[in-house]
């Protein structure tokens, strides 16, 4: 190398020989430390912090629940605590978790996301399983480029939007697109096969099952897209590693952010600097260790201070941000020297402390934010002018425009759900800005009586913490009332004894109201073919009905049923209320 | 040269390997070994497996001299049940050492137990207890209940009573339902059946809640084997009392026990208040579904005077039970 460096010393230094065989290092440490090196205690730390992620959407179960903290992840994740902040101005039961990531944040850096955070690791594993290992190419793909701007682009209009009451954070952080996507996709498929395989070879496979304990296999709407972009996201690895975390992550974004007040950075020594270039090799960040580190990219992952053949990189607390000043004579001709060393290094550059993005760009993505909002609000099924009539939400959710600066589109209330009637909502139903929201679809699952494990997991109180006797108007909420999801309406035209002399009153039979809410007209009838029938003619008892859908889960008219609930009447909303309030004067 | 030759004969190897392997596959008859000729498109039809309970059900031989019907009055249901299965000869009668024994209760709603519209924690626990003491290798405990599974299961204290007894639950998965076949009957003579806990099995109970049903009037151990069923099942209020002379025929037990601890008298099948609900303080053990289920109906629904649902008769006719239970040989017992 030094060859091609005229005018350079050459150097002092001998490259230390990497040995396989068990012997002592170059250095004279024992052969042990290149086993216990930080690496890999970091990869430990990302297979346990992973492990931990996958059990607790595991257990987000009725029967394995048991006090687990099941929506911790997405408790810790400082956006979703800042964000929700942002829009609703208060911090809901457990965000303050939060704190856990963002104070070691701001004196490590962006620690979180290469030592815990799940997405980043399945990131990394993906490029490092699938991408090709000639240091050349990894070090060229691990420089930064200006691409990596967008995800401060992307944090700030989302932020911008959250001011305004738009919570739109959970479509990209990774914490809840990861929730989303096992919820939506992954474990329904895993259970999909394991079901598939047990009834080819008769063999009990229940307690291996995600959901165990349900008779129909989940089935989820827009399941595809969601699949889709787990696919697009974790294959861009391929062309330019850590693609999401570099160039999209807004949780990344906001932590880089935090970081330029960090304690510790990466620091280079440039009297041992030889600008080989070899601490790009796995660089994660793109962070550039070797000339000015980028501290809102540098994940910390500690790969550069392993690959570095000088030992010229350290992680240091209160490393000097600048040598102007502290360097004689020239690197030109070869004098300087920094104190009684010798520079080596021709780069004296040593950090960049924000994230790369001029000023008037953050104006630009401030005023994007600033228009995304109303773009976003016209949609009539998010405007208050007209909330979807399919739009119906989980028991115990605020009205929807506090929804929409709450719900952060992680869908661990889906996940939790044990009829499958919580669906992630589709663009007809929310439009973008409720895409993901969950929404019931009682063609699919009804809302169990005495179940509010959706309200239980709720990171953010979009569905707020809810009772039992809450929920269903007993005890001290007696004067309340239940609270009701939605009116049922019947559909005589196709109904079995309306219209086609046929008996049936399966949903008065599964109607779970004391007393029912539906009655029936009882008549005897006979048919056109002579026989006598009695016909039970279902109708509404408005007053009664709690919008739990299990009639219209039930009703055997399946494609289009005859009795179906539609989001008026819910109690969430004064707005939407059907009857009028108070004692009927007959 | 040589090595084009050898180049050219792999190619024309290739070449004609792959399209006589082709040609067979698709041209050759479908009795050849490998083919995969549909000439008419009946080879390519999907071939359900479907099962056949056996030929007499579950049922033991039938007694000329012991009672049909064992009733057992009173509040300690352990000592009820005793008393009930006793007396109509005993639960040697029923289960044998080594016996794979499953038993079905009503889970169908997520209700608590008091509510009445599930099968009493403490008959199931009781009646595990007593299967294992009379040397049963497995006792079994499954339903598939009309809401979630598993929230039935818990909320109705029937899964902890069941394993703290010492019997398995088995809920149902998309896995473990199969065709059953039912010769006879006139509307589930193939039916998707809840097959996995049937696995092995050599005796079932079945211990059903005496309860008001808005269709068909009574919900009790004949219409408890509702659950045994999945597929559309929402059809079946289209012809109620068909359906359920059906399921008399489809299952025979070894046992029934008719669990009028309570009685949900009103609202059912679903209840959901306190005040639908009666103390019954009764236990009817029996080989004869009707005629338990006609007990309940006089006794426990106190109907009497009523004419009995539509689907006892039907099922009557099928030979499948005794309605006209005070014809039968009763014995009533006090216990504590």
């Amino acid at each position: 190398m030094s060859e091609e460096r005229p005018g350079i010393p050459p150097n002092s230094v001998r490259l230390p020989v990497i040995s396989t065989r068990v012997r002592s290092n170059a250095d004279g440490s024992p052969w042990w430390t290149r086993t216990f090196r930080i690496t890999n205690i970091r990869v430990v730390s990302q297979l346990v912090f992973l492990s931990l992620f996958i059990f607790l959407l595991f257990v987000t179960w009725l029967s394995r629940l048991k006090g687990y903290p099941a929506s911790l992840f997405l408790e810790m994740d400082p956006l979703v605590g800042f964000a929700t902040a942002l829009s609703t101005h208060t911090v809901y039961r457990w965000l303050w978790r939060g704190l856990l990531i963002l104070i070691p944040t701001l004196i490590l850096g962006r620690f979180f996301c290469n030592w815990i955070c799940p997405y980043g690791t399945i990131h990394q594993f993906t490029g490092w399983l699938f991408n090709i290992r000639n240091n050349k190419t990894r070090i060229d793909k691990n420089r930064y480029r200006p691409l990596y701007q967008v995800k401060y682009y992307i944090l700030l209009v989302f932020l911008v939007m959250a001011v305004f009451g738009s919570l739109q954070i959970g479509l990209l952080d990774p914490i809840c697109l990861l929730v989303r996507t096992f919820t939506v996709t992954i474990s329904p498929a895993f259970d999909a096969i394991l079901v598939d395989l047990a009834s080819r070879f008769a063999v009990p496979v229940s307690g291996l099952l995600w959901k165990p304990g349900v008779n129909d296999p989940r089935v989820f709407a827009g399941a595809w897209f969601v699949g889709l972009i787990i696919i697009a996201l974790v294959g861009a690895n391929l062309f330019i590693p850590r693609f999401f975390c570099r160039v999209i992550c807004p949780l990344g974004a906001f932590l880089g952010v935090l970081s330029r007040f960090a304690l510790w950075r990466i620091d280079r020594d440039v009297t041992k600097c030889t600008d080989c270039d070899l601490c790009l090799k796995g660089c994660e960040g793109a962070s550039d260790p070797q000339g000015a580190l980028r501290k809102s990219e540098c994940f910390v992952c500690f790969n550069c201070i392993d690959d570095c053949p000088e030992d010229a990189l350290r992680f240091r607390f209160n490393p000097l941000p600048s040598l102007s000043g502290k360097v004689s004579g020239t690197i030109k001709d070869g004098t300087a020297m920094l104190g009684t060393q010798p520079v080596i290094s021709k780069n004296l550059a040593l950090e960049v402390k924000g994230p790369d993005v001029p000023r008037r760009r953050w104006l630009f993505a401030g005023i994007a934010g600033i228009l995304a909002f109303p773009f976003m609000r016209f949609s009539k099924d998010v405007n208050k002018r007209g909330f979807h009539h399919k739009a119906i939400r989980p028991p115990g959710s605020v009205a929807e425009p506090e929804f929409l600066e709450r719900c952060i589109k992680c869908d661990q209330c889906i996940n939790v759900c044990p009829t499958n009637v919580l669906q992630p909502a589709k663009l007809a139903v929310s439009g973008l800005e409720g895409l993901f929201t969950p929404v019931m679809d009682f063609s699919i699952g009804f809302c169990q009586l005495n179940c509010t494990l959706c309200s239980e997991v709720c990171p953010t109180g979009a569905i707020q913490k809810t009772s039992v006797e809450q929920k269903l108007g007993l005890g001290a909420y007696a004067e309340k009332g239940p609270i009701r999801l939605g009116t049922a309406f019947f559909n005589r035209g196709r109904c079995l004894p309306w219209a086609m002399e046929t008996p049936c009153v399966v949903c008065e039979e599964v109607c779970p109201t004391t007393p029912k809410a539906i009655g029936t007209y009882d008549e005897e009838f006979t048919r056109w073919d002579g026989v006598t029938v009695t016909l039970n003619k279902p109708y509404m008892r408005p007053e009664l009905c709690i919008g739990c859908g299990i009639c219209q889960k039930e009703c055997p008219v399946l494609d289009d049923a005859a009795v179906y609930v539609t989001a008026i009447g819910e109690t969430r909303s004064d707005d939407r209320t059907l009857l009028l309030k108070g004692p009927k004067s007959g | 040269m040589n090595d084009d030759r050898r180049r050219l004969i792999k190619q024309l190897g290739a070449v004609a390997g792959l399209s006589l392997g082709a040609s067979y596959l698709t041209l050759a008859p479908p009795s050849w070994p490998l083919s995969l000729r549909d000439p008419d498109g009946e080879r390519g039809k999907p071939r359900g497996k479907s099962l056949r309970l056996p030929e007499n059900g579950f049922a033991v031989e039938p007694s000329d001299l012991l009672p049909h019907l064992g009733v057992a009055r009173g509040d300690n249901v352990d000592a009820m049940l005793r008393a009930a299965v006793t007396a109509i000869g005993g639960v040697t009668r029923f289960i044998r050492n080594g016996d794979v024994v499953l038993i079905k209760p009503n889970v169908a709603f997520e209700r608590s137990a008091p509510l009445g519209a599930t099968s009493s924690p403490e008959v199931v626990s009781a009646l595990v207890r007593l299967c294992r003491e009379a040397g049963a290798a497995e006792v079994r405990v499954a339903d598939n209940p009309i809401e979630s599974p598993e929230a039935c299961f818990l909320r109705s204290g029937v899964k902890k009573s069941a394993v703290e007894a010492g019997a398995d639950v088995y809920l149902p998965s998309a896995a473990d339902f199969k065709i059953l076949e039912t010769p006879g009957a006139s509307l589930i003579s193939r039916w998707p059946f809840f097959f996995r806990p049937f696995m092995g099995v050599t005796k079932v109970i079945g211990v059903a809640p005496v309860k008001d049903h808005n269709l068909c009037r009574a919900s009790m151990t004949t219409k408890n084997w509702y659950g045994l069923l999945g597929g559309r099942r929402n059809q079946f209020h289209q012809d109620i009392h068909g359906i359920i002379a059906d399921l008399a025929l489809m299952m025979r037990p070894t046992l029934v026990v008719l669990d009028g601890t309570r009685v949900l008298y009103r609202s059912g099948p679903t209840g959901g208040s306190l005040s639908d609900v009666k103390a019954g303080r009764t236990l009817v053990a029996s080989t004869d579904s009707l005629a338990a289920d006609a007990f309940g109906w006089d006794e426990l629904l106190e109907r009497k005077g009523e004419p009995l649902p539509a689907y006892f008769a039907k099922a009557a006719q099928r030979g499948l039970g005794v309605p006209e239970w005070k014809t039968l040989r009763v014995k009533e017992e006090q216990v504590g």
